[in-house]
C-alpha cells in the first residue's frame, strides 16, 4: 500500500443503476424476504434437532421475552400490531399444549407453522427498504451540502456560495488498494470491515463508497435510529437493514444472520463494523463481534455448495481504517470505557454535555479548519484471510494460487460443519485485527499523545492506570527538550515498523521533528474544550485532560511501542 | 485425490519412520492403506520389496516413498512424525504440495525456535512466546493447511509395536480432525480421546520430557520411590506454570497427555528422555549419550529453550533451571538435588 493520497475521480463501475445488486435485491424484496424467512426456519429447526419439545421451549421463551419487551421497552418504530401478533402466538401455543387429541406429527406441523409466522415477521422487519431515488437525493445532500459548507468557509466573497474550489476529497483523503476494491466489486461480493471510532463513520464510509464509484453497500443499523423519521429516511436510502438490539431470542438472531448471509449470496456488497460498536478506549479493535462475520463464511460455503466456484461467487473481505486527529465523542467514549473497566476505582466527574450543539459546532469547525481525515483501504482477503490477486485468486504466503473452496472440503466434497466455520470465523477475526494494525496510519497527533502519556506513566511508575488518570493536571509538566527526544525515539521505532510493513505513516511525519511536534500538538483532539496536550508559556508540554490524552494515546496500542519506556 | 469417496478405504500418509512413526504407521495400516515418507532410500526399498522395517515385518498395506508430492497427492490426511529439529525443514519440503483440503496430525513432542533472520538462540538475551513455536504452529506458519491436530499421551513406541493396550489424545480446534483421528486410530487395543486445546496438549507432551530426564537421573542415582513421587508432583506444578505461560489450559495438563504421559515416561527405561537422565547419573557425559543414542531425546532441546524463556519472563522454574545447569554447565546432579531440597517451596498446590 502506498502512502500517497489518491485524489481521483472514479467512474461508477456499474453505470446502470438497474445492475446494482442492491437495486436488484430491492426489486425482488418480497421473494427475498420470503426466502430469508424460509431459510432461517430451516436453520432453527436444524438447531433444535427436529425435537418438538426443544422447539416448543424456544417458542415459549421467545414469546415471553417479546411480551416483556413490549411491556417494558416499547419504541415508536415498533409496529402497531406488535401486541396483537404476540398475543395470537400466545393463544396458538396455549391451545397446542393443552390439546392432547392431535397426533404428534400434526402437532409438530403446527409448531413449525408458528415458527414460520415468527421468522416471516422478523425477516420483513429486518429487510432494508432501499430506494434509488432516495439514495441519489441523500448522496447529493451529503456531497454538495458539505462541499458548500467547505467552500463557504474558505473562499472569500460572493463567489463562495457557488465555488467548487474545495471538495470533500481535499478534506477526506483515501489511500490504499482502491483500484483492487473497484475491480473485485465488479466481479465478486465485497464485505467491507472498517474500524469504528465515531458516529461520523457510517456517513463517511457511505460517501467514500460512492466516491469510489461503487454501488451502495448494505449494512446493519440499530433499530433505535429508525425511531426518528428523518434518520429512518437516510438510513433506508443508504441501504441499511434493521438490527434490534432488544431482541436476543434465537429466532430473531438466526433470522438476522440468515438475512446477512442470503444478501451476500445474492451478491450484494455489505458493510460490517466488526467491533460491534464504537471503540470506547480509542484502541484499534482487537476483539471482534463474530456473529455477522460468520455469515460471510457461511455465504461463501453456501455458494460453493451451489456449485458457484468462480469469482462471481467469491466473497472478499476488505479491511478499512479511518484515521482521525480528533474524535468528537472522545470524552464520553473514554469515560464510558473507564467506568466499565475501572468500576469503583473510577469516578466520573460530572460534565455538562449538549450533543446537538456540539455536533453542529464540530461540523462547522471541521469544514472551516484543518484536521484532516484519512481512510486507508486494505488489501482484499478471502474468507480465510489470504490475500487475493487482482483476479480474485487467493494466494498463500509464497504467492502460490490456492482454492478457498478446498477449505470447506471433507472427504472430497464441500460440506457444512458449523464447528469448523466457527473456528474459521475466529481466524478471520484475528486476520482482520492484524490487517487493521498494518493499514493503520500514524498521525503526528497519535505520536505526541502516545509519547506524552508514556512519559507521564514512567514518571509515576507506582500508580495504576486509574490513579494515574486522577493525577492533578497542573502537576504534570514535560520538559520540551526531553519530550522531543522521546518523540524522536518513538518515531524511529515507527519507521522501523513501517520498514517491516507493520504500520503506515502520514506524509507529514517526514518533516522535521519540531514541525511534527507542533503539527501534532495543534491537531490532537483540537476541538475539545480541554485539550489533551498543549505547550505552556515556557514552551513545555502540559495536559488539560489526562483521560483524553489516554484516549488518543491508545491509537498506538498494540505495537509494543510502550517497551521503549 | 485418490479414493475420495470411500471413507472406509482412504489412504493415509505418514511422514517420518522413527520408532513412533513406525508404530503409528502399523496401527493405521490395520484399517487403511498407508503411504509412508522416509528419508533413507534403503528403508524405502526395504518396505516396498520386503514389507519390513529394519527387519521387522510390516503390513503390505504400507508403501513407502521419498517423494513428498506423491504422498500429498494420494492422501488427504497426513501424520507428521518427525523430530522437532528436522520438523520445520520437512514441513517446508512438503509445503508446495499441500492444499487447504489436507488435514495434518503430528506426533512430535518438541518445540521450534522462531527467531529473526540470522539469529540463533545464543544471540538472544531473552526470548518471548512469539519466538517459540509448537509443531502445530510451525505447520500453520509454513503451509496453507489450517485443519491441524496433534497426538500426545503415554505412547511408548516399543509397547505400541507389541500391541499392548494404550490410549492417546488427538487434540485439535476442529472437531472433524479429532473424529478423523479417532476413526483412523481407534482399535480394541487403542483408545483415542479428543481435546480442543491443542496448544495445551502439545505443551504437555513437550514439557513432561524435562521432568522425565530429571526422573531418570534420580533413578540413576538410586534414590528410591519417595524421591520420584516428590519429583513427579513438583514437576507437575512446574509443568503447569510453564504451560500456562505458553498458552495451554490447566485442564489439558491434568489429562492423559499431561499426567498420563508424565507418569509413564518418568517410570520407563523405554523412554529416551528418561534414559538420558539415567545415564547422566551414571556418570556419562551428555555428548557421549547423544552420540550413542539412535534417536533424538527431545527433552534436551526443550530444557535449553525453556530455560531461556523462563529468564525472559521473570518466572522461576527450579527443576528446569537446575537441569539446564546439569546438562550444559557441568553442575553435579547431587548438587542440583541439594539445591532443590533447600528451595523454599512453601505451598503444595496453588494452581487449582
Amino acid at each position: 500500500m502506498t502512502d500517497d493520497y489518491i485524489k481521483h475521480k472514479y467512474d461508477p463501475i456499474l453505470p446502470q443503476k438497474d445492475e446494482w445488486p442492491v437495486v436488484k435485491l430491492s426489486k425482488s424484496r418480497k421473494e427475498f424476504v420470503k426466502s430469508v424467512a424460509e431459510a432461517s426456519k430451516k436453520r432453527i429447526l436444524g438447531l433444535t434437532g427436529g425435537n418438538v419439545a426443544v422447539l416448543k421451549e424456544e417458542l415459549e421463551t421467545t414469546l415471553y421475552r417479546e411480551k416483556l419487551r413490549i411491556k417494558q421497552n416499547p419504541w415508536a418504530v415498533d409496529p402497531d400490531d406488535d401486541y396483537e401478533f404476540w398475543n395470537n402466538v400466545k393463544g396458538s401455543l396455549l391451545q397446542l399444549s393443552a390439546d392432547i387429541s392431535t397426533p404428534k406429527i400434526e402437532k409438530k406441523k403446527k409448531y413449525i407453522a408458528i415458527l414460520d409466522e415468527i421468522t416471516m415477521r422478523y425477516a420483513e422487519e429486518i429487510a432494508s427498504n432501499f430506494k434509488h431515488t432516495h439514495y441519489k437525493f441523500t448522496r447529493s445532500i451529503i456531497t454538495s451540502g458539505f462541499a458548500r459548507l467547505l467552500n463557504a468557509a474558505r473562499v472569500k466573497g460572493i463567489k463562495r456560495l457557488f465555488s467548487n474550489q474545495y471538495s470533500l476529497q481535499d478534506k477526506i483523503q483515501t489511500i490504499g488498494e482502491t483500484e483492487q476494491l473497484r475491480d473485485l466489486a465488479s466481479k465478486g461480493t465485497i464485505i467491507m470491515v472498517p474500524t469504528h471510532f465515531s458516529n461520523l463513520d457510517s456517513i463517511l464510509i457511505g460517501w467514500i463508497i460512492s466516491v469510489l464509484g461503487l454501488p451502495p453497500f448494505i449494512y446493519g443499523a440499530g433499530l433505535n435510529l429508525f425511531n426518528i423519521d428523518i434518520f429512518a429516511y437516510f438510513m433506508n436510502s443508504l441501504g441499511a437493514y434493521k438490527v434490534d438490539r432488544r431482541k436476543k431470542n434465537l429466532p430473531y438472531l438466526e433470522t438476522l444472520k440468515t438475512y446477512s448471509s442470503e444478501a451476500i449470496q445474492f451478491g450484494v456488497h455489505s458493510l460490517f463494523f466488526p467491533g460491534g460498536t464504537r471503540s470506547r478506549s480509542g484502541k484499534i479493535e482487537s476483539k471482534l463481534k463474530l456473529g455477522l462475520l460468520s455469515t460471510a463464511i457461511e455465504a461463501q460455503r453456501a455458494n460453493y455448495q451451489k456449485g458457484i466456484n468462480d469469482i462471481s461467487g467469491k466473497v472478499f473481505i476488505v479491511p478499512v481504517t479511518i484515521n482521525y486527529h480528533f474524535v468528537l465523542e472522545a470524552p464520553s467514549l473514554i469515560k464510558e470505557y473507564l467506568s466499565i473497566t475501572g468500576q469503583e476505582r473510577y469516578y466520573a466527574e460530572s460534565d455538562e454535555f449538549s450533543t446537538s450543539y456540539k455536533i453542529s459546532k464540530f461540523l462547522f469547525k471541521f469544514f472551516t479548519k484543518g484536521s484532516d481525515i484519512s481512510v486507508s483501504v486494505g488489501k482484499a482477503m478471502d474468507v480465510l484471510g489470504h490475500y487475493v490477486d487482482k483476479d480474485g485468486n487467493s494466494m498463500d504466503k509464497n504467492g502460490r494460487t490456492i482454492e478457498t473452496r478446498d477449505y470447506f472440503i471433507s472427504n472430497g466434497e464441500v460440506n457444512l460443519d458449523t464447528q469448523r466455520e466457527e473456528e474459521y470465523t475466529n481466524r478471520l477475526g484475528n486476520r482482520i485485527v492484524e490487517e487493521f494494525h498494518i493499514i493503520n496510519r500514524v498521525f503526528s497527533s497519535h505520536l505526541v499523545a502516545f509519547t506524552a502519556f508514556q512519559m507521564i506513566k514512567k514518571q509515576n511508575k507506582k500508580l495504576d492506570l486509574f490513579n494515574l488518570l486522577r493525577l492533578p493536571e497542573e502537576d504534570i509538566v514535560l520538559d520540551y527538550e526531553e519530550f522531543k527526544q522521546e518523540v524522536q525515539r518513538v518515531l524511529d521505532q515507527i519507521f522501523e515498523l513501517k520498514a517491516n510493513n507493520k504500520i503506515h505513516v502520514a506524509p507529514h511525519l517526514r518533516r522535521g521533528i519540531d514541525e511534527i511536534i507542533s503539527h501534532g500538538l495543534d491537531n490532537v483532539g483540537m476541538y475539545h474544550a480541554k485539550r489533551p496536550l498543549v505547550k505552556n508559556s515556557e514552551g513545555n508540554i502540559i495536559t488539560e485532560d489526562m483521560s483524553l490524552l489516554y484516549f488518543y494515546h491508545n491509537r498506538l496500542d498494540g505495537y509494543d511501542l510502550e517497551k521503549l519506556f | 485425490m485418490t479414493l475420495k469417496n470411500s471413507s472406509e478405504e482412504k489412504t493415509v500418509g505418514v511422514v517420518g519412520l522413527g520408532s513412533f512413526g513406525t508404530a503409528i504407521a502399523r496401527m493405521l495400516a490395520e484399517k487403511n492403506p498407508v503411504v509412508a515418507y522416509a528419508r533413507r532410500a534403503d528403508l524405502v526399498d526395504e518396505i516396498n520389496q520386503n514389507h519390513s522395517i529394519d527387519g521387522q515385518p510390516v503390513s503390505e498395506n504400507i508403501i513407502a516413498t521419498q517423494d513428498p508430492e506423491m504422498l500429498c497427492k494420494s492422501c488427504e490426511i497426513l501424520f507428521f512424525m518427525v523430530p522437532s529439529s528436522a520438523f520445520q525443514e520437512v514441513v517446508r519440503a512438503f509445503s508446495p504440495y499441500l492444499y487447504p483440503y489436507h488435514i495434518i496430525i503430528h506426533g512430535t513432542k518438541g518445540l521450534c525456535l522462531n527467531l529473526p533472520n540470522g539469529k540463533s538462540l545464543s544471540d538472544m538475551k531473552v526470548i518471548s512466546r512469539e519466538n517459540i513455536l509448537t509443531m502445530s504452529e510451525v505447520i500453520l506458519k509454513e503451509t496453507v493447511v489450517v485443519r491441524v491436530g496433534c497426538l500426545a499421551g503415554p505412547n511408548l513406541a516399543k509397547e505400541l509395536s507389541k500391541g499392548q493396550p494404550a490410549a492417546t489424545v488427538v487434540a485439535s480446534k476442529y472437531n472433524e480432525v479429532i473424529h478423523q483421528g479417532q476413526n483412523l486410530l481407534r482399535s480394541d487395543k487403542f483408545q483415542v480421546y479428543g481435546n480442543s486445546d491443542i496448544i495445551g496438549v502439545e505443551l504437555s507432551g513437550v514439557l513432561k520430557n524435562i521432568i522425565a530426564i530429571a526422573s531418570g537421573a534420580l533413578a540413576g542415582l538410586g534414590l528410591g520411590e519417595n524421591a520420584k513421587g516428590l519429583l513427579i508432583s513438583r514437576g507437575m506444578v512446574e509443568l503447569i506454570y510453564l504451560g500456562n505461560a505458553l498458552g495451554g489450559s490447566l485442564k489439558s495438563f491434568v489429562g492423559l497427555a499431561g499426567i498420563g504421559d508424565l507418569v509413564t515416561t518418568c517410570n520407563s527405561t523405554l523412554s529416551r528422555n528418561y534414559t538420558v537422565g539415567y545415564r547422566l547419573a551414571q556418570g556419562e557425559s551428555l555428548e557421549t549419550i547423544q552420540n550413542t543414542m539412535s534417536e533424538v531425546a527431545e527433552g534436551i532441546n526443550t530444557v535449553r529453550l525453556m530455560k531461556t524463556f523462563v529468564e525472559g519472563t521473570g518466572m522461576r522454574a527450579p527443576i528446569t533451571e537446575n537441569l539446564y545447569k546439569v546438562l550444559f554447565e557441568d553442575l553435579l546432579i547431587e548438587d542440583a538435588l541439594q539445591y532443590l531440597m533447600k528451595y523454599p517451596f512453601s505451598v503444595d498446590v496453588d494452581f487449582l
